[in-house]
């Protein structure tokens, strides 16, 4: 292991590509990233996330280093959890995070949007049961709240239960789609990527 | 229904006629009084001034038992009387049935304007030039300008901060020069070479240009304010009238040098560039400055809680005046000041404060707003009018074909770099809402006339493209905005899920970011709430508030929010020992509850849990019919009431029950549900609890699992409806009875009927912020 690893040539560009809707140049930049955070490995393991230096400031960073080992991101109809990803898995996490493009069809865009919420969800979800417990949302909160430093279990519960109570009698996806747009919010911008060599 | 009907219709002929005979003799008076600058002697009546006379001639001089003086009072009071005038105006207008919908206030205010101006002129006396510009930008605009600063929407302005500069600075730019331009051709080529209009220099064209051009802020909240778009567009356009300030006030400044002078060389049009930034740049500064000073004072007014607000005021006055001394912007330093000390103000003053500064921010902006229309009424009349065909109609056109060519050109490019574009519907509504109003006015009346030879010809011109704006584009965007089936102001309430889900995507993004090596707008967001949080907050909040996580204030403001709506209500007869006492509502002693154990249905619930269970009861009864108002400087009072009247009669036999039967802790009763105090402002972005939405058939059904049996705040639901329905409740209040229908995750045909009928109880076992044992806690935002 170390050794460089070649670019794939242009076939497997096309189908991640195809697969996700990301373009050449993304897909490149991605790949250059993947390379960068692996240590020119071919598969990435969450300790070469825990390195990532902007991210230990996150609060929801294990949350977030999770999501990318959750075979139910992979499009793959799978379950559970890998503890290591290929290039291909990687992308594939990322492209939910893409914006939607300007010649969608409203089919489309609620399939984007579906996909967008089945990853946040699953985020939640973090027993793989497919429901969202209060104390996976108690969880959620303990987490947001673990950067301040006054973490008042009390009041975490609190919040928990009375955002748990709220939402109930709707879904939380309904929420979110009602306030939130999410094809629109939950994007980055993949435009000018190429910072691979500002950052750690 | 028929006799108070017909009762009230005529008590509102009788105030209508009351107001228009008041109209009368304060014109009457204001017309005496500014001619006493001519003729002194008949000011007077001509009784008391025969005796005047008659006494002075004696040696023996008569004591005046009844005097008359009126130079003495003569400014306050036609100030007094001009703003009684202006405010009369604004209740006449709302008693008039019908005319509030289809006519915008503006446009009846300057109707009024006119009115007065012409029988001023009617009873042959000159109409006192009431839009000096000093008045107008030292006086008038302010208060607009710093109630929209402060109560500016941050996130969505710095979401759309590009696209808001762009439009700001580019088009009106391109607008400045546009009209510029072409007036300056039609007027060499299209007119004879002896005409006055020939004689207009470019410069001065340029000139005009710049002042017309600019988006009025004030028309601009005038109008969109009462036909309540979806907030992207309403925060584009009003942001684009407040930044361009910036543009204008360079180039008036610009431009009038340049005319004063006569040549312009390259090096003063880059000396002109670099002023745009100083300026703009600038007056951010000493915005932020005097925020920042601001937020630090009210660090320390624990003790002197009543002058809270007036710093705040004065700060901000200061910012702006600081901002004119220097020529810089002073209306993006107002703004600045405002965004900039909002959060940690808040913080740190108390709840009274924190009303007071919202209602006398609304009552000065209103006043305002109401006088500057009036008065451009007034000028109208009053104002040297050289009405000249051509280049009226001309500027007219220019300046609407400036605007959709202007926004039209900048959308498709903005467009290229926009997640959420912007569709030809919202680009017809930005280009449409571009209105022009009183600063363009006062902008021109500070021409000198020895400069500008042409400057009645600008005045004219100016008037007539205010007038049309408002009065065209104001009277029909509201239809087109039906028309066009714009998407209108949701009605989304700041829940606490909301918040939640906000911070954590916002985390999330910025993550992915981290992650993607890519320092996008989420990494430098993220960036500089750490620095706020760990540096700023520190500086300028008082005490423990500095270090509440914003997701803890943020809940902790809705508790009170839902406290406040409890005890308006009139059921505030029992509170929990878990309010936090920080409430300021001078009637409320928290007491704990006496209720008998053999009225709890589940037996695990503590008693204050069941007040609390209560408490949440009773306010969600009554606010099943409510809906949002969007905020609203004319409709400032939200009523609730409205739609669930026959609801509120109902509970209102209850609670009169329950109080019948129990002790109060109330000192003084209740007040009745329709009186003032039960009405209060309620701002858009201010958290509301949660309320029922509609079911949406499309939605994913992603399945919610309530509470794991074993854990001790299990939840209950109940059947509220239910109960609220059936008349026998018992007189001790509403009984928790076990819920009708058990519930323990949800399927998805269900939700609909389920969804109307049942809403579940929060358990708060939070003890509540800091005790804080003084009446007046710091209000918690």
């Amino acid at each position: 292991m170390g050794a460089l690893q070649s670019l794939p040539g242009r076939p497997e560009y096309s189908d991640l590509a195809e697969k996700t809707g990301f373009s050449f140049e993304q897909i490149g930049v991605l790949h250059k990233r993947f390379k960068q955070l692996s240590h020119n490995e071919e598969t990435l393991r969450r300790d070469h996330f825990n390195e990532i230096h902007d991210l230990a400031f996150n609060p929801i960073r294990a949350q977030i280093i999770e999501a990318f080992f959750d075979r139910r991101n992979f499009h793959q109809d799978g379950e559970g959890k890998v503890q290591e990803i290929g290039f291909e898995e990687f992308v594939v996490v990322m492209s939910h995070f893409r914006p939607p493009s300007d010649h969608m069809t409203e089919e489309q865009r609620e399939k984007t949007r579906r996909e967008k919420l089945r990853f946040l969800f699953n985020m939640h979800d973090t027993d793989n049961d497919g429901t969202i417990t209060l104390e996976e949302y108690r969880h959620v909160v303990e987490e947001l709240l673990s950067r301040s430093g006054t973490l008042e279990k009390e009041t975490a519960k609190c919040i928990a239960d009375a955002a748990m109570l709220e939402v109930a009698s709707i879904s939380v996806g309904h929420m979110l789609l009602d306030g939130f747009e999410i094809e629109s919010r939950m994007t980055i911008r993949f435009l000018n990527m190429d910072t691979t060599t500002l950052c750690k | 229904r028929t006799v108070s009907h017909g009762s009230s219709g005529r008590l509102r002929g009788l105030f209508l006629v009351m107001v228009l005979v008041f109209l009368e003799s304060s014109v009457f008076t204001l017309a005496f009084a500014s001619s006493d600058q001519h003729s002194p002697t008949t000011a007077h009546s001509d009784g008391h001034k025969a005796t005047d006379h008659g006494s002075h001639n004696n040696t023996g001089k008569a004591f005046p038992v009844l005097d008359l003086n009126y130079e003495n009072v003569r400014v306050p009071f036609e100030i007094s009387l001009w703003v009684l005038l202006a405010s009369l105006m604004k209740l006449g207008f709302h008693l008039v049935p019908h005319l509030s919908n289809i006519v915008p206030e503006s446009c009846l205010l300057i109707v009024v304007g006119l009115l007065v101006g012409g029988i001023i002129r009617g009873t042959g006396e000159t109409v006192p030039p009431v839009l000096d510009s000093k008045l107008f930008f030292y006086i008038l605009l302010p208060p607009i300008i710093l109630d929209a600063g402060y109560f500016l929407p941050i996130r969505p302005f710095m979401e759309n901060l590009g696209t808001i500069l762009i439009f700001a600075v580019v088009g009106t730019l391109w607008n400045a020069f546009f009209v510029g331009g072409l007036l300056y051709g039609v007027c060499q080529i299209g007119t004879e070479s002896s005409s006055i209009l020939s004689r207009i220099g470019l410069l001065q064209c340029l000139l005009f240009g710049s002042i017309i051009s600019a988006v009025d802020p004030v028309a601009v909240l005038a109008v969109f304010e009462e036909i309540h778009i979806n907030e992207l567009l309403h925060i584009l356009v009003f942001g684009e009238s407040l930044l361009n300030d910036a543009v204008t006030v360079v180039l008036y400044h610009l431009f009038e040098e340049f005319s004063g002078i006569g040549t312009v060389t390259l090096v003063k049009g880059f000396l002109g560039v670099i002023s745009f930034f100083v300026v703009a740049l600038g007056g951010v500064l000493v915005g932020v400055l005097y925020g920042i000073l601001a937020a630090f004072t009210s660090r320390f007014t624990s003790h002197t809680r009543v002058i809270e607000p007036l710093f705040v005021f004065l700060y901000s006055y200061m910012a702006y005046l600081s901002a004119e001394i220097f020529h810089l912007s002073g209306i993006m330093a107002l703004i600045a000041c405002g965004a900039v000390m909002r959060p940690y103000v808040e913080a740190n003053i108390s709840h009274k404060s924190h009303t007071t500064i919202k209602y006398f921010l609304k009552m000065w902006s209103s006043v305002s707003e109401t006088l500057i229309f009036i008065f451009l009424g007034v000028a109208t009349v009053a104002g040297p009018h050289d009405w000249n065909w051509t280049f009226v109609t001309v500027t007219v056109i220019l300046c609407l074909v400036a605007r959709v060519i202007g926004v039209v050109g900048l959308t498709f490019i903005i467009n290229k770099f926009r997640i959420v574009k912007l569709t030809t519907k919202d680009q017809f509504i930005i280009a449409y809402g571009g209105l022009r109003g009183a600063i363009a006015f006062s902008l021109g009346f500070l021409l000198e006339k020895d400069h500008f030879p042409e400057r009645e010809i600008f005045l004219t011109a100016i008037i007539t493209v205010i007038f049309f704006t408002v009065f065209v584009q104001g009277m029909t965007i509201k239809p087109l905005v039906e028309l066009l089936a714009v998407k209108k102001k949701q009605e989304a309430k700041r829940s606490i899920n909301e918040e939640i889900h906000t911070q954590f995507l916002d985390h999330l993004l910025t993550g992915i970011e981290d992650i993607c090596g890519h320092y996008g707008h989420h990494h430098w967001k993220d960036k500089l709430n750490r620095f706020n949080k760990k540096y700023v907050k520190k500086c300028l909040i008082a005490g423990e508030r500095s270090k509440e996580p914003q997701l803890i204030a943020f809940y902790h403001k809705m508790e009170m929010k839902q406290a406040i709506q409890l005890v308006e209500s009139g059921g505030g007869i029992k509170l929990p020992s878990a309010m936090p006492s920080t409430v300021s509502m001078q009637n409320i002693q928290p007491r704990p509850p006496t209720k008998p154990a053999a009225e709890r249905a589940i037996p695990q619930l503590s008693k204050t849990k069941e007040e609390e269970i209560r408490k949440i009861l009773r306010t969600n009864l009554q606010r099943t019919r409510q809906r949002l108002r969007s905020y609203n400087r004319h409709t400032l009072v939200a009523d609730p009431y409205e739609d669930g009247l026959s609801d509120l009669f109902l509970k209102k036999q209850k609670m009169f029950q329950i109080e019948k039967k129990m002790n109060t802790y109330l000192t003084v009763p209740a007040p009745p549900p329709d009186s003032p105090t039960m009405c209060r402002a309620r701002l858009a972005s201010d958290p509301q609890a949660y309320s029922i939405k509609p079911a949406l058939n499309k939605v994913p059904m992603i399945q919610v699992d309530l509470a794991s049996p074993q854990s001790p705040d299990s939840v209950n639901l109940l059947d509220e409806f239910g109960q609220a329905n059936q008349q026998e409740e018992e007189e001790q209040g509403l009984m928790m009875k076990p819920p009708s229908r058990p519930r323990e995750g949800k399927k998805p045909g269900e939700e609909d009927e389920a969804k109307d009928q049942q809403k579940l109880m929060r358990c708060l076992s939070d003890p509540g912020p800091s005790a804080d044992e003084d009446e007046d806690g710091a209000f918690l935002p």
